[in-house]
């Protein structure tokens, strides 16, 4: 009891005590994220798939084809579909397995653990582009064509690094939308191929659906070049509705919930 | 833990609490307070609304009515709430996949507490290194109840909250237990703890509040909780001194060899002195009446359970 002093009249004093540094919280988050069996697979299985499709690029693709862009591209599917479920477990779990009564009678600020999550996935997402940067860097050294340097550019490590940020933040904000780790999952890798069978069909649509469709609008970020003015709007208007939304209504639930 | 006076400072004070869920009231207008110094123990059959009102004191629950103040401040404004409140509402609700000593780990870190202090607490409570390794999928309830005591200590906090910690530990934990909770009430902690048991509680207890479907149907302290109004007597001529007692206007029934009254030992001597009945015994009743009445309340809850079930 040396923490809380009794002030005079019973009462407690706080003065003394500082609320917890969103930094701190942070930290914890990225802690959780390795911390059980799962968490720290998931960890190995990102890194180890960045450096396997690298290697078997190298190994299989003409010397043409070797260079640093396309090693740095042939990740980002794989890593498409992984760091999203970093960020959908290191929410869900707090449901699935109660540990939200303990973190949040920690910290009763609910929007601060959810922030401390965010930046957690968002720098786990960092950390495995850097991994790839750093293989496909190894790799263009070893073996790159002659012209494997050739059209780098801010803006391709910036789409690049965009594609990534927007699929997290969607795993994050399906996670908070279902509080349920296998809804989640299911909606995120569901949902694009759902909404493009949709739009297939749908052909009356048609002039809409790069506005509608994340799948659509997120096309030109992948190519190289840069992307129009109706682009950037299309991709805008998409992640609106696919990413800022849910993740909008996913933080009103996880503030209004009863954590029990 | 440092030195403090045990003033009788409300640390926790319960206004008005209501919850509903739906058209099921499951907190209907609660109020208590506890104070430093003491245990306070929470009693209620299961379904009685303990866990719930324990939750909304430290807002994992929105209340629907009334408030709660821990030492006068809401548990939203505490800062850093870990180093002043000790919390314990589940000690299932751990991550299976993580080592007991993670779960602290990951604690101390958030309030900011030295990585020693996980170790001091793991010593505490008695769970070994080996233990402490483990995952929690394979600790008994009992191990996770020593975890989250563990927990709920971390922070070196001044009110304890405890939601059914006796819940699963042995005879010699619960004993353990009990001289734990005690010390830290002697140095001037509060502490609040449920149990559906009443032994488990009134061993403890300073304070009893005592809840069934919802409401609170008695509180104050164990004394007065535990003493019954009324006595027990005992005569010869039985029969003449019930006679008496009935002249006299005392309402008493058979019980046992003797007769039970309401009315005080000293109100039924007098009677059978005047009617010259001597007495083979008188004394006050024996201490069973909160035990009758949680006795009641169990009854009462598992009725309503079961018209609830057959409707
Ligand atoms: N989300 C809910 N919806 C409906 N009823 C609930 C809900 N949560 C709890 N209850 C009911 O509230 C009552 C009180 O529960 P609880 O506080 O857990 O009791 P205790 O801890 O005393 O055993 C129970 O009847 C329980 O079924
Ligand atoms: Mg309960």
């Amino acid at each position: 009891m040396s923490t809380s002093t009794l002030a005079a009249g019973g009462t407690l004093d706080f003065t003394g005590t500082r609320a917890v540094p969103l930094s701190r919280l942070i930290g914890v988050e990225l802690r959780k994220l390795g911390d059980t069996r799962a968490g720290k697979w998931l960890l190995i299985g990102i890194a180890a798939i960045t450096v396997a499709v690298i290697t078997i690029f190298f190994l299989t693709a003409n010397e043409s084809d070797r260079t640093f862009l396309n090693f740095v591209g042939i990740t980002a599917t794989p890593q498409g579909f992984l760091l999203p479920v970093l960020g959908v477990l290191l929410v869900t779990s707090e449901w699935t397995q109660r540990t939200g009564l303990v973190t949040f009678s920690l910290v009763p600020h609910r929007g601060r653990v959810v922030a401390a999550k965010v930046a957690a996935s968002l720098i786990a997402g960092a950390a495995a582009i850097a991994l790839a940067l750093l293989v496909a860097t190894a790799a263009t050294v070893i073996g790159g064509s002659p012209e494997a340097w050739s059209g780098i550019g801010a803006h391709s490590f910036g789409k690049f690094g965009l594609l990534q940020v927007m699929g997290v933040l969607q795993g994050l904000a399906l996670g908070l939308l279902f509080l349920n780790s296998a809804a989640a999952i299911v909606t995120y890798f569901v949902l694009p191929t759902a909404v493009s069978i949709v739009a297939a069909l749908w052909t009356a649509l048609s002039d809409v659906w790069p506005w509608v469709d994340l799948g659509t609008a997120q096309q030109p970020l992948f190519s190289g070049g840069d992307l129009t003015g109706e682009q950037w709007s299309q991709l805008g208007v998409a992640t609106l509705i696919w990413v800022a939304l849910p993740f909008a209504l996913g933080v009103v639930r996880v503030l209004r919930a009863e954590i029990k | 833990m440092g030195r403090r006076t045990a003033l009788a400072g409300r640390m926790i004070t319960v206004d008005s609490v209501s919850k509903r869920y739906g058209r099921f009231l499951a907190v209907d207008d609660v109020s208590f307070e506890c104070r430093a110094g003491q245990v306070t123990g929470f009693l209620g059959p299961n379904g009685a609304g303990k866990s719930t009102s324990m939750r909304i004191m430290v807002d994992l629950t929105p209340a629907s009515h009334g408030t709660v103040r821990i030492a006068g401040h809401r548990y939203v404004d505490i800062p850093n709430p870990g180093r002043h409140v000790g919390v314990l509402l589940d000690a299932s609700a751990q991550h299976a996949g993580r080592t007991g000593r993670e779960v602290l780990t990951l604690g101390a870190k958030t309030m900011g507490l030295p990585d020693s202090r996980v170790e001091e607490m793991l010593d505490l409570v008695a769970l070994s290194a080996t233990e402490a390794k483990r995952r929690v999928r394979n600790y008994s309830l009992g191990m996770r109840q020593r975890l989250g005591i563990a927990h709920a200590l971390l922070g070196d906090p001044s009110i304890l909250i405890l939601d059914e910690p006796a819940n699963g530990l042995d005879p010699a934990g619960i004993h353990w237990m009990r001289g734990l909770l005690r010390s830290y009430a002697e140095r001037g902690g509060t502490v609040l703890l449920s149990s559906h048991l009443l032994h488990e509680v009134e061993r403890i207890a300073d304070e009893l509040i005592l809840i069934g479907n919802g409401r609170i149907v008695a509180q104050g302290t164990k004394q007065e909780l535990l003493q019954t109004r009324g006595a027990y007597v005992r005569a010869q001529e039985q029969e003449a001194l019930a006679d008496a007692l009935a002249r006299a206007g005392v309402h008493a029934v058979p019980s046992g060899t003797g007769l039970r009254s309401d009315a005080e030992a000293e109100q039924i001597g007098k009677v059978a002195a005047t009617a010259g009945i001597a007495l083979t015994e008188l004394r006050p009743a024996d201490g069973a009446g909160l035990e009758e009445m949680f006795l009641q309340l169990t009854a009462d809850s598992q009725r309503d359970t079961t018209e609830g079930v057959a409707a």
